[in-house]
């Protein structure tokens, strides 16, 4: 073989090998819009909210009927029952003992509405109407002096209620520097 | 739905064992007499069973530790034959001597809880996969891996959906990784609290797992220019999800469906669970359904009022997501006996979530000195290793530690430059030195050097 041919033969192979690195490998099949229809994921803008709205009467029936149990009559929560404390503990997270409730530590609105659809009540997850989860929203936010107790929340103002400790995150990405500073 | 915190009780080890049974310091110690005491007790009590009243089969299968089979002991193994070939119906089983197993935390209800992998029993680097910790937030679902599949869509050029079949077909890797939960060893905090290693450290196992790498299922994809963060989305009744930078995904991410040779364990994510080397645990999204890419996280319960480190001054640090360096002595370690002073080998396990361990020290004075321990197998990134160290005990009350260093510089902290950095209220990320006592009498006990 002339070292021209052999070149023109490693050219060609390499550009097949291109060729295949460049291809997908046609596995998997298309996810159709009802196929992902399913899923939610809500942003902290309110991308992903469903249509609906609630209020917060109509959100204190839906917790005394499916949130009371585990969560309390006053939702001071409920330690037998595993159910977390939802209100209360404002001006607690300096101190000694933290008080991290959605009141005091949540800082979207969001998160709330998000996890109540996809994972509450406990014993029958994922269960409650789009209706119903903006109005126990609604009605925890408002036994957390939040928002009026005259309030509606829907896809366009829920993402509007500012929660009180919505400035007290930051991102906490990458190591505690000071660790790297030799005889520390 | 979770407790936390220092009020966090933890169901006492003793509890879930034989009141009477020998602490564990019987295994790895030196010098060593034949055969552990407990061991003996455990053959005298078969021996008994096999030669007096034969005891029922339905009260020997009882009494068989789980993940074993019950087996009459003969006098002589010699002397007659033993069980024909699968007999166990061609799925092995562990010895019916071997009793270590798994203990759960004291929560109000057991679908929303933790297990503790018993670390000082674990031989060798990887965790047995019936020991490995678990993290439920909703119970462990049963899937049909037939019915079950991976979304992958949002800012990518073509939503797909991938069935469990679909990602055997594809590229696979297999690594060795450690998941760590960021909870593990919380209760350390303020006070030593916890009974033993498998309490402080549990939360911490090591397998080998197989998979599709993230990488490869974006090429199927594609992904859009804007895009950052993906969200990873669980099949449980929490339907657990979790941002995850797109960046640490394309890196090393893994979708992994095999773990220690054989398909995931239900309880760790049965078909599919995400595998992110190095971060926390529960960012290994288990029962893995859906990867929804966007260009911003979605701040989810989980990474806003749970997975949240509160620093001193009332902020929160959001997305601490790699695990520190850490290391801890697994023998001797609290709630064991050194029977007399002599020679003995401490052994433990150290591992960091940004690289590979690059070296371990070992004191035996509180911290004042160290020395070099030896590494047992090969360091690889984001894996355990396990080290030794030989110390002659001479009777006297000493205090044991370890730290480890990994290669990116970083040295794991004491206790007291943990909470000089971050006060006593972040929970999470815990990773300072572990001191164990040890008395004149050889009892280890937690101690806080």
């Amino acid at each position: 073989m002339s070292t021209l041919k052999f070149g023109l033969a490693a050219l060609a192979l390499s550009l097949g090998a291109s060729a295949a690195f460049a291809e997908t490998l046609e596995v998997g099949a298309p996810a159709s819009d009802q196929d992902l229809a399913r899923y939610f994921a809500i942003q902290p803008d309110g991308e992903g909210l469903p249509p609906g709205s609630g209020t917060v009467s109509a959100g204190a029936k839906v917790y005394g009927e499916r949130c009371a149990a585990c969560h309390g009559d006053k939702l001071q929560g409920v330690p037998a029952a595993g159910g977390a404390p939802l209100v209360g503990g404002r001006g607690t997270l300096s101190s000694a003992k933290p008080v991290k409730t959605v009141e005091s530590y949540w800082p979207y609105a969001s998160t709330l509405y998000d996890f109540v659809w996809r994972a509450m009540p406990f014993d029958q997850p994922g269960s409650l109407s789009p209706d119903e989860v903006y109005a126990v929203t609604a009605y925890v936010l408002a036994k957390g002096g939040v928002i009026p107790e005259d309030a509606t929340l829907d896809a366009s103002s829920l993402p509007k209620v500012e929660m009180p400790n919505a400035k007290g995150f930051y991102d906490g990405r990458g190591p505690d520097l000071p660790l790297y500073n030799a005889g520390r | 739905m979770r407790r936390r915190g220092s009020d966090e009780a933890y169901e006492p080890l003793a509890a879930s064992r034989p009141v009477d049974e020998e602490c564990p310091c019987q295994e790895g110690m030196r010098p060593q007499a034949g055969l552990g005491r407990r061991q003996l007790l455990l053959s005298a009590a078969s021996t008994l069973g096999a030669t007096a009243l034969a005891a029922g089969a339905a009260r020997a299968a009882e009494s068989a530790p789980p993940g074993s089979v019950h087996y009459d002991v003969p006098e002589d193994p010699t002397k007659e034959q033993g069980r024909p070939l699968l007999a166990d119906g061609g799925y092995g089983t562990r010895s019916q001597f071997e009793t270590e197993v798994r203990s759960k935390a004291n929560n109000p209800t057991d679908l929303t809880s933790w297990t503790f992998t018993p670390l000082a029993a674990q031989i060798g680097n990887l965790t047995p996969s019936g020991l490995h910790f678990e993290r439920h937030h909703g119970g462990i679902p049963t899937i049909d891996p037939a019915r079950h599949e991976l979304v992958v869509h949002g800012m990518v050029g073509t939503a797909k959906k991938f069935s469990v079949a679909d990602l055997k077909r594809m590229p696979s890797v297999t690594r060795k990784h450690f998941i760590e939960c960021s909870g593990n060893t919380l209760t350390e905090w303020a006070k030593p609290t916890a009974k033993n290693v498998q309490v402080t450290h549990g939360l911490l196992s090591t397998s080998e797992w197989t998979g599709v790498l993230f990488s490869t299922l974006a090429r199927e994809v594609g992904l859009k220019e804007a895009a950052l963060w993906v969200l990873a989305e669980g099949a449980d009744a929490a339907v657990m999800t979790r941002s995850v930078p797109l960046e640490k995904l394309l890196s090393d991410g893994m979708i992994a469906y095999g773990q220690n040779g054989e398909a995931l364990r239900p309880e760790q994510g049965y078909p599919l669970r995400l595998l992110l080397p190095g971060y926390e645990g529960n960012t290994h999204i288990k029962w893995l359904r859906r990867l929804q890419v966007s260009d911003r996280p979605f701040m989810t319960r989980e990474e806003t009022s749970k997975y949240t480190d509160l620093m001193p001054d009332g902020r929160a640090k959001l997305f601490t997501l790699q695990m520190g360096a850490k290391s801890v002595i697994t023998f001797p370690s609290a709630d064991m006996m050194l029977p007399k002073p002599g020679l003995y080998e401490i052994k433990g396990i150290a591992w960091s979530g940004r690289g590979r361990v690059q070296s371990v020290e070992v004191s035996t004075d509180a911290g004042k000195t160290w020395r070099p321990a030896n590494i047992e197998n090969v360091a690889e990134p984001m894996c355990t290793v396990r080290f030794n160290c030989p110390w002659a005990w001479d009777g006297q009350a000493a205090t044991l530690q370890s730290r480890c260093v990994d290669e990116t510089g970083y040295v794991q902290p004491t206790r007291e430059e943990l909470v000089r950095l971050r006060g006593l209220n972040s929970v999470y990320h815990y990773n300072a030195i572990q001191s164990w006592a040890v008395a004149a009498d050889g009892g280890v006990s937690n101690v806080h050097a």
